[in-house]
């Protein structure tokens, strides 16, 4: 694999912010008028804080302490999907991505041999009750299984794009993102059973349907920050 | 050779149907962490409506039945929240966002350089903060703040994941071969009615830096724009 080197971006911060700022909740209409004026004054606990106007003061919370990794995600289903056995989903929500490459102590193999294992068990199972023998094929982005499982196992973030269409998929765009809206399941089982077309299993010409679940975005709405719909009652 | 594999591999993925049920994207992904106030369930990444923006949304908790479940649902003062940026394209979070709860309240802190990075780490106090009430079911519209063009929220929200999650149990069981999934209409969204904890932040691109090129071109997948590499840990106070 190519080595990056790339200069470290240096971030400067933006100018400091008053540590706590206003409201704007739009069902609260209570005068805020003194939550950002630089003053403790009305019935604020501290600078534009506290009291029963504005913001709770971060002043006096206790946010200390060592916080230690319990679970991660970074594409929708990998860990579920390709994990395995239980043993090895829990080691994998606690180890850093960048050292999910190797063999960690107490790992028999690596995440990504179990992964590739996994993605040929998927094809064996199937095969079995189909009564043929069934491999994975390399899919429609030319990936195939150590490679396909090796971006899974040890890549397992989103990758977003600053500028462009943010997608997991679109038909034209990949990976660049991932909506609320992005059916991530007809992808994830497109690129483990779709083969080179996408369409190996796919329902037509006497093959079963493994490549898309028939489920839908439905009735949910995205309608602006943040983003996601009011519970269901 | 080839039976005993695939009696292995049966035996597997039915114990794996079974340990996973009720699982999705990564909601209940691992025993370790199924049903406790750490559980991820989903990730977002995504251009805002203004297109210089990038939304992040943590959904964890999930899934939550409507009611009494969802409402007594609470985020847990000692779970972390973490949006992790890698903006140099070697999976090391170069950024992070961190939301935890105190009181009535989430507070955010970030975008910031993390003092560590990996499984082990802080709240970053020192960086840009805000707060924001969590929404409860009394709320007729979600409670959000924005200061300087960051926004947040958190509180409880309708799962956005939609999955035929019972029908791929049994396809992985082998159990419904030849016909695999059912068609749209007789389809099943196991996650339709059911509700998740969900923290959203949209940040400016212009806090997050310069995107690194594509990870696919390591890959070689070639001709994808320049990204971030994001994911989102929980990490528990010690």
């Amino acid at each position: 694999m190519k080595t990056y080197k790339f200069p470290i971006y240096i971030l400067t911060v933006c100018a400091a912010l008053f540590f706590v700022a206003c409201s704007n909740d739009d069902d609260n209409i209570i005068d805020q008028s003194t939550c950002d004026d630089g003053l403790q004054n009305g019935d604020e606990e501290g600078v534009d804080c506290g009291g029963t106007v504005c913001e709770p003061c971060a002043m006096g919370l206790d946010f200390s302490g060592t916080f230690v990794q319990e679970d991660a995600m970074g594409r929708p289903a990998i860990n579920t999907v390709f994990g395995g056995s239980g043993d090895v989903k829990n080691f994998f929500n606690v180890v850093a991505i960048s050292e999910r490459q190797n063999l960690q102590e107490g790992q028999t193999e690596t995440f990504q041999q179990t992964f590739q294992n996994t993605l040929e068990l998927y094809h064996d199972v199937y095969g079995a009750s189909l009564g043929v023998d069934l491999d994975y094929e390399t899919n429609i982005l030319g990936l195939d299984a150590a490679t396909f499982t090796t971006v899974l196992a040890n890549f397992d973030a989103l990758q977003v794009a600053p500028q462009g269409v943010t997608t997991y998929f679109d038909g034209v765009n990949v990976l660049t993102g991932r909506t609320i809206n992005d059916d991530v399941v007809d992808i994830s089982l497109t690129l483990i059973f779709g083969g080179m077309t996408g369409t190996r299993f796919d329902g037509n010409n006497d093959t079963p349907q493994l490549t898309t679940d028939g489920i839908d975005f439905g009735d949910r709405e995205v309608d602006g920050f943040p983003y996601l719909q009011a519970p269901n009652n | 050779m080839k039976n005993m594999k695939l009696f292995g591999a049966i035996g597997v993925l039915l114990l794996a149907s079974a340990a996973i049920f009720l699982t999705s994207a990564d909601h209940i992904d691992a025993p370790g962490v199924a049903s406790t106030s750490s559980d991820i369930a989903d990730l977002y990444a995504f251009e805002g409506d203004n297109p210089n923006n990038t939304v992040l949304i943590a959904t964890i908790q999930g899934p939550l039945t409507p009611g009494d479940v969802t409402n007594n649902a609470e985020f847990d003062e000692d779970v972390m929240i973490q949006f992790n940026i890698d903006n140099t394209g070697d999976f090391v979070e170069d950024l992070v966002i961190q939301a935890i709860r105190r009181g009535d309240s989430m507070y955010f802190f970030g975008p910031i350089v993390p003092g560590n990075v990996g499984v082990t780490g802080q709240i970053e106090t020192s960086g840009p903060m805000l707060s924001v009430r969590i929404t409860t079911e009394e709320d007729i519209e979600p409670v959000t703040n924005i200061v300087d063009g960051m926004s947040v929220f958190a509180g409880p929200r309708r799962d956005g994941f939609f999955f035929d999650f019972n029908r791929f149990n049994l396809v992985a069981a082998g159990e419904v071969a030849p016909e695999g999934f059912l068609p749209p209409g007789e389809a099943s969204d196991f996650f339709e009615d059911l509700n998740v904890l969900a923290v959203s932040v949209e940040v400016p691109n212009a806090m997050l830096g310069e995107a690194p090129p594509h990870v696919g071109g390591v890959l070689g997948i070639e001709g994808l724009p320049n990204a971030y590499n994001v994911w989102v840990t929980t990490k528990r106070k010690q």
